[in-house]
């Protein structure tokens, strides 16, 4: 057994006696950093919002913020973590310490009410704050979805509001935090977190912390993650937690082993070749995001979409198909871009179309043993691609029903179709009988009415608190009629 | 003007202040009740043990496995209850009960060293149960006449002649959903004892002078032997007036058989499956409009989803009564009101108190009646504002004061909107986009400030100068995000006449002010303004003797001004601290109790008439939506309001109010979707929508793009400290200006003049149907009895459609 530790605020602080699911959020609070809240105890909220030290996307290291509600501690080993408390600058004592730009903002424009989310939205605020490329992306907003929304959701100073996405405020109605958020100005170069940017993140620390019958593993390579995993079928896997951290808070879920695979240099690798892209399973959706940078329009058009930035954070493509569940986000898109999942295991990899890939309710072809390693996108891209994600919120909020679209259109005649379903059967779906009603068919509205028709057959809807199993079925065929009228409209304008 | 609302030379009051705490927040400094556990050795941790059923009786409660987990060190039932077994004012509520009344209801709790045995100890108790027959829908109790409380009735005029004179006579039903309150911080206490057993809890309560209350009568001891602290809460919202208590008592009930510490703290699954929530409403109605649409007559029943006991239901379903006319005059009404009682969890104040409730169903009725009666919405309701100078009452009898602010309001929103411009660029918007329509909508409030119950409208303070000349402050009131303590502060400098940093506000206690009431009914600032404003009179009079001497003047003719005492005509000066050393050694008392109590109320609920009310607070929104047409969801465009708060105490705080109390009030009535299972499976009566990730807040997504507030000028409130009036509640209101607009969107997909039934809450989905209805609906529906029925959608299915005619049009 290692001694597991991580850097709080700049202070090496043993996790033991924490238990190995112990997360980050009672890890701190148990040290008397209760700064760092407990709202929802399931990444909804942000008050437990953190920052951690991970490697850049654009500077050696991000400030990355996350749950910590969700991360079990023992997943930090060897980190850097600051909490809203080491935001600010201590001085003299007896003097109070000096405030951070954003709590400064946050404090003087009347950000915070009753203040229990304050120090999540902080922390939220700060990632985005040292967002490197933040400044410079003042003027573009790739990825809204309408011109007429980038105002009120980027700041003249390039803050991308999607950052606080993953935060609640109860009080406030959240004007002023925006206007906090659109008031922080750039760091100074005398600002210690800003010159941590520049310097390696942390490396990834083989671990193996065990408290009573209960061991949280991580390994350095993928083959040894592997030998253990075909040692230990019992062991739980995890990358961004942020499912598993839900299963242990809300459910009380307690395992014996836990595997962490989210440093794997094997599953972190993106790669664009001739004929398809492949993108590692333990990249977090924000990597893959900001590294892709709206090269692959459908992906870029659903990663806003996609739970909230704090989740993304975390989050991985793996997880959320290795999870298997009917209503996540990325199958959808996986499915109309035809992807493929690299499976891998100690014998060797297998490559499988993720149409293959789902076999029932949270059930898959993968084997015990096997973890899925990449995810590959052929190329070429069909050109018309569409993400409708239907669902009560904008921001942060699981489908009630989720359509991808990709389709090749040449001379106005429908030459391929490919549609990913979501949220309306046991497993996400591809909608083949409505891809048949569309190809080799002019994409007219006749077309797309009678194939509308079509898609609102498809699957199995069910009626729960999120939607009726009417709306579900109606918005389907909605989904491609308002995919027609966008396309037209834009012809026309 | 009076001597409460005038205001001295260079007040602090009304200088805009960010919130006392602000720096704490930011750093993660300030401290709330769970945060002591950390600061606290030996604590033990209580954890309840839910049973998982509608209704039943319990026929064995077994113990024991509970104690062979290991940590376990007890475990409480109600056999440990040295006093009264109940957690409530109306002995309906035990805090041990013998019958599970609503599915997760705590029969016992575990206490542990750890919450990890406490939790697994919980599991381990084992419970039978004679499972009962169980009403879970608010329609399943109404049709089983399952009430309970009073049944007020609310008589102004003569209906029968009103609807004699009405030209157009609409009857409906509208049905529409509670809400949680999703206070960030969940229910929390931590109980310790003293050197002589008395109990000292830290509670997370807005009624600390109750949770005291309550605490003593479960232990069996006088009400001197429990003190409760509250050092803030992260957010209240009414949730924590009633609910703390027997949370609070378990901790307490803990802490005297153990010795030690006890702390609980719900998970975000147990706070909503056991704290109650804003009441769901049922209204069925009948109004008479004469031929130029002015109300003649309204003949309505309330019924308020209660729960499982009475806790607030009969208050919060009288100020429903109270506000059902809103800003309209109507002279003939006969209002009456009734409260379910349901197998759900046990309903409760919530910002507002029945006021939403009673103002959404005189809103709903005149935004389906104006396309029947030919009339454009705004102009509807303009016509029946009450008028200034006529004499109206309202239904209950209280004359309407100020009366002309409702239209002062409305047309400086009209004008800050630019709505004559803006109704031009909507109509052109619309007719240029089949699929997308906007659509834009106003709504005024009249909000009643007081609690109904008179005895409640009085306030205590306690004020201390030490003698270095800095002061600290006591009151009743408690803080949960409202600013109250950042107002208090900036009136005890301004009744002293000294710099707000002379002034520090101390946690409110109840060893300190006794026999407060609630922070609620918006009353905070006004009641416990009052009283620190009469204390530091007290402290300001006895300085000013002692001033005059030094000074060589008479007391009358000395100010003390930003910390400096000066003689009328003279140029003497004497500083405060100065003021305050001589005054010590004069042996001048420097400390000073305070009281208010709200003058000129009377209320009589047999008869459902008198004056409960000391003033109205007033307010106008503008609100423009855009909705999809495909798929019904929607985006607030923008929002001006214009809110009347008297002459603003701290403006910054005001404006927070009033935005977050509009944008939690949009959640209410578009987002917020409280769902059970009705069915007859094994888990009806869950909640199934409790968790962040199923129950849904509004987020930055749903804040309005553009967000205009501006507090409402020269409006000072001779009945309130330093003319100002209250703000917690009634801005939650204005959001009835987005559920308008969204019906006015859905209806502009169908043809001129449709009338469109929108269910509560407003989902995208509601707003789909609400489309599909307009585009098949017709115009000619005007009629002189129409019956209109807008039933929430998920409620026993009663969609405003069948299912075949849905399909066929989507």
């Amino acid at each position: 057994m290692t001694e597991a530790r991580i850097k709080v605020n700049g202070k090496e602080t043993p996790i033991s006696p924490a238990a190995p699911h112990t997360t980050v959020l009672d890890f701190l609070r148990e040290r008397g950093l209760t700064g760092t809240k407990e709202g929802c105890a399931e990444g909804e909220c942000g008050a437990c919002s953190v920052l951690v030290a991970r490697p850049g996307v654009n500077k050696p290291t991000d400030w990355v913020a996350v749950n910590a509600c969700l991360v079990p501690a023992a997943a930090l080993d060897g980190q850097e973590v600051i909490t809203s408390e080491g935001l600010a600058t201590v001085g003299e004592p007896g003097t109070p310490p000096t405030l951070h730009p954003v709590q400064e903002e946050m404090a003087v424009r009347g950000g915070s009410q009753c203040g229990y989310c304050t120090p999540g939205f902080v922390c939220s605020m700060a990632s985005e704050y040292y967002r490197p490329d933040r400044c410079a992306h003042s003027d573009s907003h790739a990825d809204s979805d309408s011109a007429d929304s980038t105002d009120h959701e980027h700041g003249p100073n390039g803050f991308d509001l999607h950052a606080l996405s993953g935060n609640l405020c109860r009080c406030t109605g959240y004007r002023p935090i925006r206007d906090a958020a659109f008031a922080v100005g750039e760091p100074t170069d005398e600002d210690p977190l800003a010159q941590r940017r520049e310097q390696a993140p942390p490396a990834p620390v083989a671990t193996e912390y065990t408290q009573d019958d209960s061991t949280f593993l991580r390994k350095e390579t993928l083959a040894e993650t592997l030998r253990l995993l075909r040692e230990r079928p019992d062991a739980v896997v995890v990358a961004g937690s942020t499912d598993y951290g839900v299963e242990v808070n809300i459910r009380s879920r307690r395992e014996g082993c836990v595997v962490a695979i989210d440093r794997l240099p094997e599953l972190r690798e993106l790669r664009v070749e001739s004929d398809h892209i492949e993108i590692g399973a333990a990249l977090t959706l924000t990597e893959i995001e900001r590294r892709l940078d709206g090269d692959v329009p459908l992906l870029a058009e659903l990663f806003p979409q996609f739970a909230s930035r704090l989740i993304r954070n975390s989050g991985t493509l793996g997880g959320n198909l290795g999870t298997g569940s009917p209503i996540g986000d990325s199958p959808p898109v996986l499915l109309a871009l035809e992807a493929s999942l690299v499976l891998a295991d100690a014998d060797g990899e297998r490559v499988v179309p993720l149409a293959e890939y789902f076999t029932g309710y949270r059930q898959s072809v993968r084997r015990p043993g096997e973890l899925i390693r990449a995810v590959r996108i052929p190329l070429p891209l069909s050109p018309v691609a569409a993400f409708h994600k239907i669902a009560k919120r904008r921001f942060d909020d699981i489908s009630s029903v989720a359509v991808a679209f990709a389709l090749d259109i040449e001379d106005g005649v429908v030459r391929k179709a490919r549609i990913g379903l979501g949220g309306v059967a046991a497993t996400p779906i591809r909608a083949l009988a409505t891809e048949a009603a569309l190809e080799g068919k002019p994409w007219s509205a006749e077309t797309v009415e009678a194939a509308a028709r079509v898609l609102r057959g498809e699957g199995t809807p069910m009626d729960d608190h999120r939607a009726s199993s009417l709306y579900r079925s109606a918005m389907l065929g909605q989904s491609l009629k308002k995919l027609h009228a966008q396309t037209t409209e834009a012809v026309s304008s | 003007m009076s001597h409460l609302s005038e205001r001295p030379e260079k007040p602090v009051v009304g200088v805009s202040l960010p919130h006392e705490s602000a720096f704490q927040h930011v750093t993660g400094t300030a401290l709330y009740t769970d945060d002591l556990v950390q600061r606290t050795k030996d604590v033990l941790h209580a954890y309840p043990v839910q049973v998982m059923k509608a209704r039943g009786r319990i026929t064995a409660l077994r113990t024991e496995p509970a104690l062979a987990v290991p940590g376990v060190v007890r475990v409480l039932t109600g056999a440990d209850v040295p006093g009264v077994n109940d957690a409530g004012m109306k002995h309906d509520e035990p805090l041990f009960p013998d019958e599970v009344m609503f599915h997760g209801h705590a029969v016992a709790w575990v206490l542990g060293e750890t919450l990890e045995a406490a939790r697994l100890g919980a599991a381990a108790v084992e419970v039978e149960l004679d499972e009962l027959p169980s009403v879970i829908t608010l329609q399943d109790a109404i049709a089983a006449e399952s009430f309970h409380g009073a049944r007020p009735l609310m008589v102004h005029g003569d209906i029968d002649a009103g609807f004699a004179d009405s030209t157009h006579v609409i009857t409906g039903e509208f049905q529409f959903s509670g809400q949680e309150h999703f206070y960030l911080e969940t229910h929390a206490a931590l109980a310790q004892l003293d050197e002589n057993g008395q109990v000292f809890i830290q509670s997370s309560t807005q009624h600390p002078s109750e949770t005291q209350e309550i605490v003593s009568h479960v232990l069996g001891v006088p009400a001197h032997e429990v003190t409760v602290q509250c050092l803030r809460m992260g957010g209240g919202f009414g949730g924590k007036e009633m609910q703390p208590h027997g949370f609070a008592a378990i901790a307490a009930l803990g802490a005297k058989l153990t010795g030690r510490p006890v702390r609980f703290r719900f998970n975000r699954t147990q706070d909503l499956t056991m704290s109650g929530k804003r009441h769901g409403f049922n209204a069925t109605w009948k109004i008479g409009f004469d031929a130029e649409g002015r109300i003649q007559a309204l003949d309505a029943t309330l019924t308020a989803d209660g729960g499982w006991s009475l806790d607030l239901s009969e208050p919060v379903l009288a100020r429903a009564l109270c506000h059902i006319d809103n800003t309209y005059w109507i002279p003939n009404a006969r209002v009456a009101g009734r409260i379910a009682k349901t197998n759900t969890v046990s309903n409760t104040a919530f910002r507002g108190f029945g006021g939403p409730q009673g103002m959404l169903v005189i809103e709903d009725i005149l935004g389906r009646c104006a396309p029947q009666l030919g009339l454009d919405p705004m102009e509807l309701r303009e016509r029946n504002f009450y008028q200034p100078g006529q004499g109206q009452t309202t239904p209950y009898g209280q004359p309407v004061t100020q009366a002309e602010r409702i239209s002062t309001v409305w047309q400086q929103v009209r004008d800050d909107a630019g709505i004559a411009d803006r109704g031009r660029e909507i109509a052109a918007f619309n007719a240029a986009h089949p699929n997308t329509k906007r659509a834009l909508a106003i709504t005024g409030i009249k909000f009643g400030i007081s609690f109904n119950l008179t005895a409640f409208n009085q306030g205590g303070a306690l004020v201390l100068i030490y003698k270095d000349g800095s002061v600290l402050i006591n009151h009743g009131g408690t803080e949960m995000g409202q600013g109250l303590h950042t107002k208090m502060m900036q009136v005890a400098a301004t009744t002293l006449g000294i710099p707000l940093h002379k002034v520090r506000l101390a946690p409110t206690r109840t060893d300190k002010v006794p026999n407060t009431s609630a922070t609620a009914a918006s009353s905070g600032a006004d009641l416990n303004g009052g009283a620190i404003k009469n204390a530091c009179e007290q402290l300001r009079e006895r300085l000013l003797q002692v001033a005059a001497t030094q000074l060589g003047a008479n007391a009358s003719d000395v100010r003390i001004v930003e910390g400096v005492a000066r003689a009328l005509g003279s140029d003497k000066e004497l500083a405060w601290d100065d003021l305050v050393h001589s005054a010590y050694f004069q042996r001048v008392q420097l400390s000073a109790s305070g009281f208010y109590r709200t003058e000129g109320l009377h209320w009589d609920a047999k008869s459902f008439r008198g004056t409960p009310f000391k003033y109205f607070a007033y307010g106008a929104a503008a609100a423009e939506v855009e909705v999809d047409g495909f798929t019904g969801a929607y985006r607030i465009r923008r929002v001006d309001i214009v809110h009347d708060v008297g002459e603003s105490l701290s403006p910054m705080i005001d404006i927070g109010q009033v935005e977050g109390g509009f944008v939690q009030g949009a959640g209410w009535l578009t987002l917020e979707d409280l769902r059970w299972d009705t069915s007859d499976g094994p888990n009806r009566g869950r909640l199934l929508t409790q968790a962040a990730s199923t129950y849904k807040l509004p987020s930055f997504s749903e804040m309005p793009e553009e967000f205009n507030v501006r507090l409402l000028e020269n409006a000072t409130e001779e009945g309130a400290v330093y003319g100002s009036k209250a703000v917690g509640e009634p801005p939650l209101m204005l959001a009835f200006s987005v559920r308008e607009a969204l019906r006015q969107a859905a209806a502009a997909f169908g043809p001129s003049g449709v009338s469109v039934d929108l269910a509560s809450p407003a989902t995208p989905e509601a707003v789909y149907w609400a489309i599909q209805e307009a585009r098949q609906g017709d115009a000619s529906r005007l009629g002189h009895a129409v019956n209109g029925h807008a039933v929430n959608g998920h409620s026993a299915n009663g969609k405003v459609r069948t299912d075949a005619e849905a399909l066929s049009s989507a």
